[in-house]
């Protein structure tokens, strides 16, 4: 059987398949569907230091491919995340991977610094939400803010830090480059594309918050181009993530650059989907006599 | 246990303008009650989310179920088209349910608007067992009415038409003042304004009522935080007044939402 564990800033994950944040809860929804032992990791709904409203509903709407979401980081906060999230993730064998999200700089400090002696992984930080009026992506569209950010963090963080990245900017390698040269230990991407829709019967558009984020696997071909882009900008590892439906969508991914790769919109559509991805994968490797995933990280060149 | 399963279409038929009932084979039957509801996939991959429907009947040896819908975009549109035979992709069963034990020896009264009618079915059969009446009013556009006979064989109805052509002209409300109706508990379905309606007019006259709520939806299991409900307390789950109506509801209490 192909060796499917890969290493992460030093995390072993027993193979390449972890969750997108903000799709998954704490996996404690779909731990009714999912043995999530078997997952590389679970990486959690964004979470601040206080709890947030979210925004007003219609939060969703379904597009050609995909869907639009603007949920607007809703959380109960870092206090009952780890009285909660982090007690129920602490029985399972996966690797835990703690988004964090804030609306000043000072707010992510302060999640980080909570998290920091806590039974977590890695910690991955939001600065891509295009839903959220303050903090977020405010911090992931110019180089130097986006520089600032992982710097500051990382100069406090105990654990691995992942920067994710936004799709919304003119070129996303530049702020890869920023985050490997604040100091960052991994970044992810794609975080949602910015859209739109309208109903043009009631001539009013359909979320509450006139835009969202499109995720889905209409938007596969734009995040595999930016892994790639990333891939061939920087060191530092790559998780990988936009409209994963299948094992063939994750290797995609994994020969473009990714060294991990997550499930994120089409959990909805098919909750067995982070199973059967490892499943998947495995039995690619193996068809194709592979026999360490390695072998296919990066290798399209 | 929620789980994503496939069934086959017995039987599906236009009852009504655009309204269509899908009997189901499924083994997701055996663990459905009333007021619970389904995720239906199309098999169009253009259209991804399971299309949240309510439960309007289950079959007495619990193998199937009866969804009646509305066509309401592309989806539905699709299902319409569906023939016996047809093999469907189902996520279940969703949703809490009606509390349907607290009418026991009481009068119940069922309320149901437009396309909220289909689940108050299978909660009237279930209460013609234990509750000491049930009554139930349900409000149409117009005479064009859908699931009136069947709900005649479990309760006393009564009808309101926006139009008047039927029953009382005017909403669900109406037509329970009209007919002088004294329930105990109000379990209901339906538009926001006739729920809203519904809790403004039970809630001074200490009826406790049930109310059925309907959001967008992405996953339907509680993960995504899409379809939420502003609460009045601060609610279990996301600390912040906003609870999640695919799996805390769809049924709620009337008292604890903000609507």
């Amino acid at each position: 059987m192909a060796k499917t564990s890969v290493n992460i800033a030093g995390v072993e994950f027993k193979n390449p398949v972890v969750t997108a944040s903000g799709t998954f809860g704490s996996g404690m929804e779909y731990g009714e569907f999912v043995d999530l032992n078997r997952l590389g990791g679970v990486v959690t709904k964004g979470v601040a230091n206080v709890p947030w409203p979210g925004n007003p509903t219609p939060r969703i709407a379904e597009v050609y491919g995909g869907m639009l979401n603007a949920i607007g980081l809703q959380n109960p906060g870092v206090d009952v995340f780890i009285e909660r999230d982090l007690e129920f993730l602490k029985d399972y064998d996966t690797n835990v991977i703690v988004n964090v999200c804030g609306k000043s700089v000072s707010d992510y400090l302060e999640v980080v610094e909570r998290l920091n002696d806590k039974n977590v992984d890695m910690m991955e930080i939001n600065i891509s939400c295009p839903n959220v009026k303050e903090g977020a992506i405010a911090f992931g569209q110019k180089a130097e803010s986006v520089f600032d950010i992982t710097k500051r963090i990382k100069d406090i963080a105990k654990k691995p830090v992942i920067m994710k990245l936004s799709p919304n900017v003119t070129d996303i390698t530049e702020m890869a480059r920023a985050a490997e040269a604040g100091g960052a230990d991994a970044i992810s991407l794609i975080n949602t594309i910015t859209g739109m829709k309208i109903d043009i019967n009631r001539r009013k558009f359909v979320l509450a918050n006139k835009t969202g984020g499109m995720s889905g696997p209409a938007i596969k071909p734009v995040a595999v181009r930016m892994v790639y882009q990333c891939a061939n900008a920087v060191k530092i590892p790559i998780i990988g993530m936009g409209g994963i439906a299948n094992a063939e969508d994750a290797i995609e991914f994994m020969m473009a650059g990714a060294t991990a790769v997550a499930a994120g919109a089409m959990n909805f559509v098919n909750p067995y989907l982070t199973e059967e991805l490892v499943d998947g994968i495995e039995a690619f490797l193996d068809k194709n006599k592979i026999e360490d995933i390695h072998e296919i990280i990066g290798c399209v060149k | 246990m929620k789980k994503k399963a496939y069934g086959f279409v017995i039987r599906s038929e236009e009852i009504s303008a655009d309204i269509y009932s899908m009997w189901i084979e499924t083994d997701l039957a055996k663990d459905a009650n009333p007021g619970q509801f389904v995720g239906l996939f199309t098999s169009d991959k253009s259209a991804l989310l399971p299309r949240p429907i309510s439960i309007c009947e289950v079959n007495r040896d619990k193998t199937a179920i009866r969804l009646v819908y509305r066509i309401a975009g592309e989806g539905t549109r699709q299902f319409s088209h569906y023939q016996a035979g047809r093999r469907v992709a189902l996520l279940g069963v969703l949703g809490n349910g009606f509390p349907y034990e607290k009418a026991t020896g009481k009068h119940a009264l069922l309320m149901g608007g437009g396309i909220g009618i289909p689940p108050i079915l299978e909660l009237a059969k279930k209460l013609s067992d234990c509750a000491e009446k049930v009554s139930c009013v349900i409000g149409y556009r117009n005479s064009d009415t859908f699931l009136l006979e069947e709900l005649e064989q479990y309760a006393d109805v009564y009808v309101a038409t926006e139009d008047g052509s039927l029953g009382t002209k005017g909403n669900v409300i109406d037509a329970l003042e009209n007919n002088k109706l004294n329930p105990d508990i109000i379990y209901a379905c339906g538009p926001m304004p006739m729920l809203r309606g519904i809790k403004n007019w039970a809630e001074p006259r200490g009826i406790e009522a049930y109310i059925s709520l309907e959001e967008r939806m992405a996953c339907g299991v509680g993960a995504c935080l899409g379809c939420v409900c502003t609460t009045k307390e601060v609610d279990h789950h996301s600390h912040v007044n906003n609870t999640r109506i695919c799996t805390d509801g769809p049924v709620f209490d009337s008292r604890e939402v903000m609507i």
